[in-house]
């Protein structure tokens, strides 16, 4: 979709489609748009990857959590305070030396909100949906991920309503590290299985 | 429905092509078009299994041409008619005109972080055993629904093994139609990529759905 700028041209047809719903909706009682500005302000400044990376972290930093997280992400990832709407149950899947994860929903867009927040565009649209189980390799490529070709990958569609969360391989050079520190090195496409943590500087 | 949500395998959408520090929001509008969403939901009188069935029942011209928060506008004005909560005399003029059917609750901004919190877990008893263990090979039904399943073409007709029990869930094929939840166990079915791909597939790569216990047969 087109980059608009972040207001709405007036003569964008839907942009006037939504606002006619939310009027009529509003003007019924069936709605609040108040209610509206919350779960914006919601998933635009309180929940989003951050979780997610830190959950990461704890798990690399602390082998009983890592454990837990492995038996029972969605307890595990509660006792954070990360809970909700499109979490509500959790899988962690780690990545090893072996094996890669990657996380799709060809289906529609299933995505761990609680952990991730709101799922970027990509993740939604056509091409990454279509692709992530019969070209992982090349999707991956496409993201500037290179794969060595014995590394194994795993595609877990999320075709039910278990979220995943990647638990991306711990990099080198981070003993010592603090779980703050280590979370600043893993990004929202690490937890999606579309790129690596990043390295330490 | 073999819609065209069904997109495991197709080919022809080009590349991913991700975003470099990408909004959340590309306009004001789907801001307003999330919220809308979620506060209609929150009314109670579809669930998410029916909100997902309106999307995939988009003509498919009209699901590919459209942005994802198109597609749920455009589905949830399918949902409001349906349900008797706005009249294509509502939408046609831009204004509320027809009286609407009574939402169980309304929800409230002061009520939001609480619904947030909570989400809506789905996950049910259900009183029989699981029919499968974990390790078991079993194959996926072949079958081709008018209706709405999760159960995606490329994965139809096809074997591979349990990797894991997971719980019992509603049952989407039947929770979107208003037929009940019917709740079944779900298990975490493995597939060797050559399995589903046949000639030509990366030999490393192994797929996992998701799928109820109806899915399934043994091997």
């Amino acid at each position: 979709m087109s980059h608009d700028h972040d207001h709405d041209n007036e003569l964008d047809p839907f942009a006037a489609r939504v606002r006619a719903l939310e009027t009529i909706l509003t003007r019924k009682g069936l709605i609040d748009p108040a209610a509206i500005d919350v779960i914006v302000d919601t998933y635009e400044t309180k929940i989003g990857p951050r979780n997610g990376a830190r959950v990461v972290a704890k798990a690399w930093h602390d082998p009983d959590f890592a454990d837990w997280l492995r038996r029972d992400a969605t307890a595990a990832i509660e006792s954070l305070s990360y809970t909700g709407r499109q979490g509500e149950h959790m899988q962690a899947v780690f990545n090893t030396e072996d094996t890669h994860n990657l996380v799709v929903c060809t289906l529609c867009s299933c995505y761990p909100w609680s952990v991730l927040g709101l799922p970027p565009v990509w993740y939604k649209a056509p091409p990454y949906r279509s692709r992530a189980v019969i070209d992982p390799r090349g999707v991956l490529e496409e993201f500037g991920l290179t794969l060595p070709a014995e590394t194994k990958i795993r595609v877990w569609d999320s075709t039910a309503e278990l979220r995943y969360l990647v638990v991306p391989l711990r990099p080198e050079g981070t003993d010592g590290w603090s779980e703050e520190q280590l979370a600043e090195l893993v990004s929202r496409d690490a937890m999606i299985g579309t790129a690596r943590a990043g390295q330490p500087a | 429905m073999n819609g065209p949500q069904d997109l495991g395998g197709q080919m022809g959408f080009g590349p991913v092509a991700p975003e470099k520090d990408e909004p959340y929001f590309h306009a004001a509008w789907e801001r307003r078009a999330l919220g809308v969403t979620l506060c209609a939901g929150a009314m109670g009188a579809w669930n998410i299994d029916e909100s997902r069935h309106a999307r995939e029942s988009l003509h498919p011209a009209d699901y590919y041409g459209s942005s994802y928060y198109q597609i749920w506008i455009k589905a949830l004005e399918t949902l409001l008619k349906r349900h008797g909560f706005v009249s294509e005399r509502d939408l046609g003029a831009g204004e509320a005109i027809d009286p609407a059917a009574s939402p169980k609750r309304v929800l409230k901004a002061e009520n939001v972080p609480a619904v947030l919190a909570k989400g809506g877990p789905c996950d049910r008893p259900v009183a029989t055993a699981p029919r499968f263990k974990a390790g078991e090979r079993v194959r996926t039904r072949n079958f081709n629904p008018t209706g709405h399943t999760r159960l995606p073409r490329y994965a139809r007709g096809k074997e591979g093994t349990i990797e894991a029990v997971r719980d019992g869930f509603v049952f989407p094929d039947t929770n979107a139609h208003g037929q009940g939840e019917n709740p079944q166990w779900v298990y975490t079915v493995v597939f060797d990529g050559t399995k589903i791909w046949g000639d030509g597939a990366d030999p490393t790569l192994t797929v996992s759905i998701d799928a109820w216990e109806s899915y399934l047969e043994p091997a």
